[in-house]
């Protein structure tokens, strides 16, 4: 599904190094796992995925279902099946949450060479899966993610990848600023996308989360690249020992 | 009306033609209008259905500046008496240039003096009722060099109910006059395009006065056009009453437009608010010069003043001139003018979601113009106007 070698990035404007060479394969139907403490380019990994400007990839590779993901444009990669939950979703105002979305499953399907879902159609579909996440009519209303809570917000990013249906798709921190309860309809959002053709990949500072959607391959990425990796038991090692000893271990 | 057309004369040349030098017209170019002979310019041949042709209305249509009767729905409405300027009643005459007049101070308005002064044309309206469907005055323009003044009075009676439209591209160079008196808990609505010519000339000047809890509501689209100066003078003089001016505009290339507002209240409770949005691509530029005056004793005024400009390239520009002026010591006063560029982080989220560049710039363009659309009350004249907005940056795709 996935598959990222050597990756290096720096930032645009800055000499600054980000990733130093990240390896990372993900397999259909996979969902694996990020930690890292702050700073170790998590965040940074599933912007150039997405690509976000602002980032210079100096060397190595990024591939989705064999396409070259870093030569396409943003829009262009989520309609190859890309999708990146924020971490802090933006407010859109003047722009109905229900608008956007139509435009944007709409647009995915027209670069696929799909016909376009009507409105009664769309409708119908948005209903059923707003509805689940406990989204009611009113937030399909308002402007994208204007006035909504921490809460609403990551659970309108479910709600879009919901609707768009992607193959793989990056959490970033989804469970930050989340209450536990948030967090559990939010996990049982993702769960209910779980599927073989379908690929996830969970940054996340908390084991929490991991116990909700349950990961196949832990990865902890520190200064850049991905130092260890292995079940989702590694997770619960830094939720008990932090990443001192793992860090110490590796150097 | 003559007496009123003279001393109207005498006040213009006491004031003569308007320089760049004036500080209210110091970020625009008088001279296109001023020029003694208009410049001709071309006309648009255009192959969509005309602007407000689903929304059910009583149209009067005016081909280069003169009255079509022909062309025009019968006038005869519940409610309401419409008529020429060349058939005014003695209460339109006695009307005639009186707003005008009040207007020009503290800043004088020789355009507006000038068209009091020699406007032959335009429409006299008095309102007794809720008037069951909007007053539509259609501009054709059919001549490449046509130069049109008009001069409206409206008269919106006491509890009366208003609509007036306005569209069409009206001329080469135009310069309009509406002087609209709204009596005691009268409501007048206005809505006005001014579409697609790319070489227009306008200047238009909108006269109000406002009795006791009276309403007042105007909102302009503009679209190209070389140079528009849409100024509005309003005179909040009753009690309660509640004042709204709002403009949408999106200029391409060679492109200046100009709002130029001046609300005086001079009465107690009252609401003014102005909401003006300017998109401005390829050089084009924008100038909104908006100004609240509160008058001594004018407490509990609530007056709000917003103008905001999208810059999609580094050559457009704007201007901003945001006055407040207060002399009451119980009042609620607040105003923003900002400039800014499309913004990059809600470009990258539609992106990531598969909305190409393109239409992402356009979903953003139109939700910051829609905080001004959003100021008609009538959602099928809003739907319109929206249409209107989305066909120009359609258009652009290319």
């Amino acid at each position: 599904m996935l598959d990222i070698k050597n990756l290096h990035v720096k930032l645009e404007d800055e000499d600054k190094q980000i990733l130093k060479g990240v390896d990372l394969k993900i397999g259909a139907g996979e969902v694996h796992a990020i930690m890292g403490p702050n700073g170790s380019g998590k965040s940074t990994l599933s912007y150039v995925l997405s690509g976000r400007a602002g980032y210079e990839v100096t060397d190595g590779t990024a591939s989705l279902l064999g396409h070259d993901l870093l030569e396409l444009e943003p829009e262009e990669r989520a309609a190859l099946g890309l999708f990146l939950a924020f971490q802090y979703p933006v407010e859109i105002p003047g722009v109905g949450n229900m608008t956007f979305l139509r435009t944007a499953v709409n647009s995915q399907r027209k670069m696929r060479g799909e016909d376009e879902l009507s409105a009664g159609e769309f409708l119908k579909i948005i209903r059923a899966k707003a509805k689940t996440l406990k989204i009611d009519a009113e937030m399909l209303k308002r402007p994208v993610n204007v006035g909504f809570s921490g809460g609403e917000k990551k659970r309108n990013e479910i709600l879009q990848m919901a609707m768009l249906e992607p193959k793989m798709c990056i959490l970033d921190e989804t469970d930050s600023g989340l209450d536990v309860d948030a967090m559990k309809l939010v996990a049982e959002g993702v769960n209910a996308l779980r599927s073989e053709g379908r690929s996830f990949l969970v940054i996340t500072h908390y084991q929490r989360l991991l116990d909700h959607i349950k990961p196949d391959v832990v990865h902890i990425m520190a200064n850049g690249r991905m130092i260890k990796s292995g079940g989702p038991e590694l997770a619960l090692e830094v939720e008990n020992n932090g990443y001192a000893d793992i860090l110490a271990e590796v150097a | 009306m003559e007496a009123a057309r003279k001393s109207a004369q005498a006040r213009f040349e006491a004031m003569g033609l308007p320089q760049r030098r004036d500080e209210y017209w110091k970020y625009t170019r008088p001279d296109l209008l001023t020029v003694p002979d208009a410049q001709p310019a071309a006309l648009l041949i255009r192959d969509e259905a005309p602007l407000f042709d689903t929304i059910d209305r009583l149209k009067l249509v005016f081909v280069d500046g003169v009255f079509d009767a022909a062309a025009s729905d019968d006038l005869s409405l519940e409610g309401i008496e419409i008529s020429q300027l060349a058939d005014a009643d003695t209460w339109a005459q006695e009307l005639y240039g009186v707003l005008e007049e009040n207007g020009q101070s503290p800043v004088a308005r020789p355009l507006a003096a000038l068209n009091s002064a020699q406007a032959k044309e335009g429409v006299v309206i008095r309102a007794f009722g809720k008037v069951s469907k909007p007053v539509s005055l259609v501009y054709v323009r059919k001549s490449e060099a046509s130069d049109v003044m008009l001069h409206h009075v409206i008269r919106v009676e006491e509890g009366a109910d208003l609509t007036v439209l306005e569209n069409g591209p009206a001329a080469a160079r135009l310069n309009t006059v509406m002087e609209v008196d709204i009596a005691d808990k009268g409501a007048f609505h206005h809505v006005r395009a001014m579409g697609r010519d790319h070489e227009r000339r306008a200047a238009t000047h909108m006269f109000a006065r406002l009795g006791h809890e009276s309403v007042f509501k105007s909102f302009t689209m503009t679209v190209n056009g070389k140079l528009t100066r849409n100024e509005v003078v309003l005179e909040v003089n009753g009690d309660n009453a509640v004042a709204h001016v709002a403009g949408a505009a999106m200029g391409d290339g060679d492109f200046l437009h100009d709002d130029t507002v001046f609300i005086t209240h001079d009465s107690l409770n009252c609401e003014s608010r102005q909401v003006f949005k300017k998109v401005l691509r390829n050089g084009a530029t924008g100038v909104f010069q908006g100004k609240i005056l509160v008058k001594a004793g004018a407490q509990k005024t609530d007056g709000y003043q917003m103008s905001q400009s999208l810059l999609l390239d580094d050559d457009s520009q704007f201007y901003g001139k945001p006055e407040l002026e207060i002399y009451a010591d119980d009042v609620m006063c607040s105003h923003g003018s900002t400039t800014g560029a499309i913004d990059e982080e809600a470009m990258f989220y539609l992106q990531s979601r598969g909305v190409n560049k393109v239409e992402a710039q356009d979903l953003l363009v139109l939700a910051f113009l829609d905080a001004a659309v959003d100021e008609i009350e009538d959602e099928a004249i809003a739907d319109d106007i929206r249409g209107r907005l989305e066909g120009w940056l359609a258009r652009r795709r290319d």
